[in-house]
């Protein structure tokens, strides 16, 4: 087997509230491999969202390591994880988190500013995208005109501009009816089997993350139960 | 890149349309009463620089009066006149080529059935008379000059023939100077200031009759030989009126000020007097920028979500700094902009106003350099407002941004 993209080593998260501290993660260790589709499932509160934040470096823990591509990124500075989390990593959230004031076709092409990307290749690029979700015909509307799953496929399109290794899915159809659920998570495991990129998806919903390879099921920040999906 | 973000910027700013309006406001007054008041000033000081250039540099003038008080209008008032005596003292000063002097008094003055109160300037009609007309800038525009000393004749400021009476003054018009009869013989052209522009301007000998003083000397004009050197003269002139003053150093009844003297002093008061405006209308501009800070304080707070989105999909922190930087520059720059025109629009409405009220050097002056240099500092007040929120945006954690409602 080759080396895992995503390590976590002994991962501690923990906030402070106000005078208690809450253990969101408790000694993680994990590792996800290349081209795996992970599914990370348990209750409101478990830990599920830190434990996808802190794979996305949107968040440090407070204790442990993690390892993406094999590089410690606890010694990266701000220009670093920036990069990381414009390049290696295409998230996609619950609220699908679009730009209001821009255009599909601007939100799309939005990661490619940060990435210095020149602008007739960020539109042709944006374009080839917005036309894989099946959007090309929305590309100058803005978010509040689109329906749930019509944002949420801008949000794909978004998370792939730069052609991340690896997309961080957190309750991708949690806000979307079953129909528009079931779009976004073909598209997803599409991309996964297709391109070969690193699926981790945040759920609650059984039925979803039985879609993937594997399982990890997280209670009270500690991971319980990990099932495998033999081939 | 900075274009990507300044047009991320301007999609934001025209989002929010009224804030972004408001927050303009606040700065183009300040630039807008700042551009004015530089252009003016600079306006009247090139104006007094030009008339300065006409007098000549090898001008000398004498005042009754401590150096203490100012300017030519303490002339009428100074406790101890300069005397006929001071001006044949001078005018025998080796280096003196011509000294003159005039007397200048307010007069009572009818014509038909009006009376006003203006200056009246007694000159001499001598060969000294050259020197007086160059330095007070009186040219003839119709008519005829004066040139009889003993003669009841008068020269009249153009407004006091065309603006000050409700019938127009014309050559062969007769006008009461302190109850006596004058003809009018000319119409002086115009000079610039009210105060000239209503003059009339009469033989000093009957100037001294009317005015019932024996020997009293307003003004004395000197004018410096060809070669010599003026500030020199300028002592000696000092030191010979001493002497026959009987005054010490220091505590003379007069001053001696060269021409170049008599502009720096003039433009030292404006200059003071303009940074003292200007001082006022940066006040405004202080305000405008506390403005600025307070929307874009309220911007980030109401954006944090959206920061956290830019952190997610890879915006550094510099990033984010830069596009928050970049909105309270062009907030400052467009209110710069706007400014800039209101600005210049309302010194020149002043220009109009003050010409046609007779002030006719008050002049609006603008360059590249006032508008290019009031834009950049408006960006650069956007900025520097803009900074502590912009850092705040910057500062802050992509997890927790994601998660504020």
């Amino acid at each position: 087997m080759n080396k895992p993209i995503i390590e976590l080593e002994n991962v501690s998260k923990i906030y402070k509230l106000g005078k208690v501290n809450v253990k969101a993660l408790y000694n993680i260790n994990l590792k996800i491999y290349p081209k795996e589709f992970l599914a990370i499932i348990g209750k409101s509160g478990s830990g599920k969202t830190t434990c996808l934040s802190i794979m996305g470096c949107l968040d440090l823990p407070t204790r442990g390591k993690v390892k993406l591509l094999g590089k410690d990124i606890s010694k990266f500075d701000d220009r670093e994880l920036s990069k990381i989390r414009g390049k290696t990593i295409g998230f996609i959230f619950q609220m699908f988190n679009l730009i209001p004031t821009l255009t599909t076709l601007e939100n799309v092409t939005l990661p490619m500013i940060f990435q210095g990307v020149d602008k007739e290749k960020r539109i042709k690029r944006a374009k080839k995208l917005l036309k894989l979700v099946g959007l090309e015909e929305r590309m100058n509307h803005r978010p509040m005109e689109l329906s749930g799953g019509e944002q949420q496929r801008v949000a794909i399109a978004r998370a792939l501009a730069n052609e991340p290794q690896i997309i961080l899915a957190d309750e991708p159809t949690g806000n979307l009816d079953t129909k528009s659920g079931k779009m976004i998570i073909d598209i997803l495991e599409k991309i996964n089997k297709e391109k070969g990129t690193t699926l981790v998806m945040v759920t609650h919903d059984i039925e979803l993350a039985s879609r993937a390879n594997r399982i990890i099921k997280l209670e009270d920040g500690k991971i319980v139960k990990e099932l495998k999906r033999k081939k | 890149m900075i274009l990507d973000y300044i047009k991320l910027v301007i999609i934001n700013l025209a989002h929010r349309k009224l804030r972004s309006l408001l927050t303009i406001i606040g700065i183009f007054i300040g630039i807008a009463a700042v551009v004015s008041l530089l252009s003016l000033g600079q306006g009247v000081n090139f104006a007094i620089r030009e008339q300065f250039e006409k007098m000549g540099a090898d001008k000398i003038v004498v005042l009754p009066g401590s150096s203490g008080q100012m300017g030519l209008l303490s002339a009428s008032f100074a406790s101890k006149p300069l005397t006929e005596k001071d001006v044949d003292k001078i005018s025998k000063i080796r280096g003196v080529d011509i000294a003159a002097g005039i007397i200048f008094k307010s007069a009572r003055v009818i014509f038909g059935k009006e009376t006003k109160y203006v200056f009246v300037t007694g000159i001499p009609l001598d060969e000294t008379k050259e020197i007086i007309k160059t330095m007070q800038q009186f040219e003839i525009e119709k008519g005829k000059d004066l040139n009889e000393e003993n003669k009841y004749e008068a020269v009249v400021g153009h407004d006091f023939a065309y603006d000050l009476f409700e019938r127009e003054v014309k050559p062969g018009d007769e006008i009461e100077i302190e109850g006596k009869k004058f003809k009018v013989v000319g119409i002086l052209e115009k000079i610039g200031n009210r105060m000239d522009d209503t003059s009339v301007v009469i033989s000093i000998k009957i100037a001294k009759d009317i005015f019932d003083v024996e020997d009293e000397i307003s003004i004395i004009f000197v004018k410096v030989k060809k070669g010599v050197d003026v500030n020199s003269v300028a002592e000696e002139i000092k030191e010979k009126l001493r002497k026959l003053k009987n005054e010490e150093e220091g505590e003379e009844s007069f001053q001696v000020q060269t021409s170049a003297q008599l502009m720096e002093r003039v433009q030292t008061i404006l200059s003071l007097f303009q940074i003292m405006l200007v001082g006022i209308a940066a006040i405004s501009l202080l305000v405008g920028g506390i403005g600025i800070m307070n929307t874009q304080y309220t911007s980030v707070l109401e954006r944090t979500r959206e920061i956290g989105i830019m952190k997610a999909i890879g915006a550094s922190n510099l990033d984010v700094m830069l596009i928050f930087l970049i909105e309270a520059g062009i907030i400052g720059l467009v209110g710069g902009i706007i400014g800039c025109i209101l600005g210049i629009g309302m010194a020149k409405l002043i220009e109009i106003y003050a010409a046609n009220t007779g002030f006719s050097t008050l002049k609006a002056y603008v360059d590249s350099t006032l508008i290019l240099g009031s834009l950049a500092f408006s960006f650069f007040i956007g900025a520097i407002s803009g900074f502590a929120p912009a850092r705040r945006a910057a500062k802050l954690q992509p997890a927790e941004a994601l998660r504020y409602e």
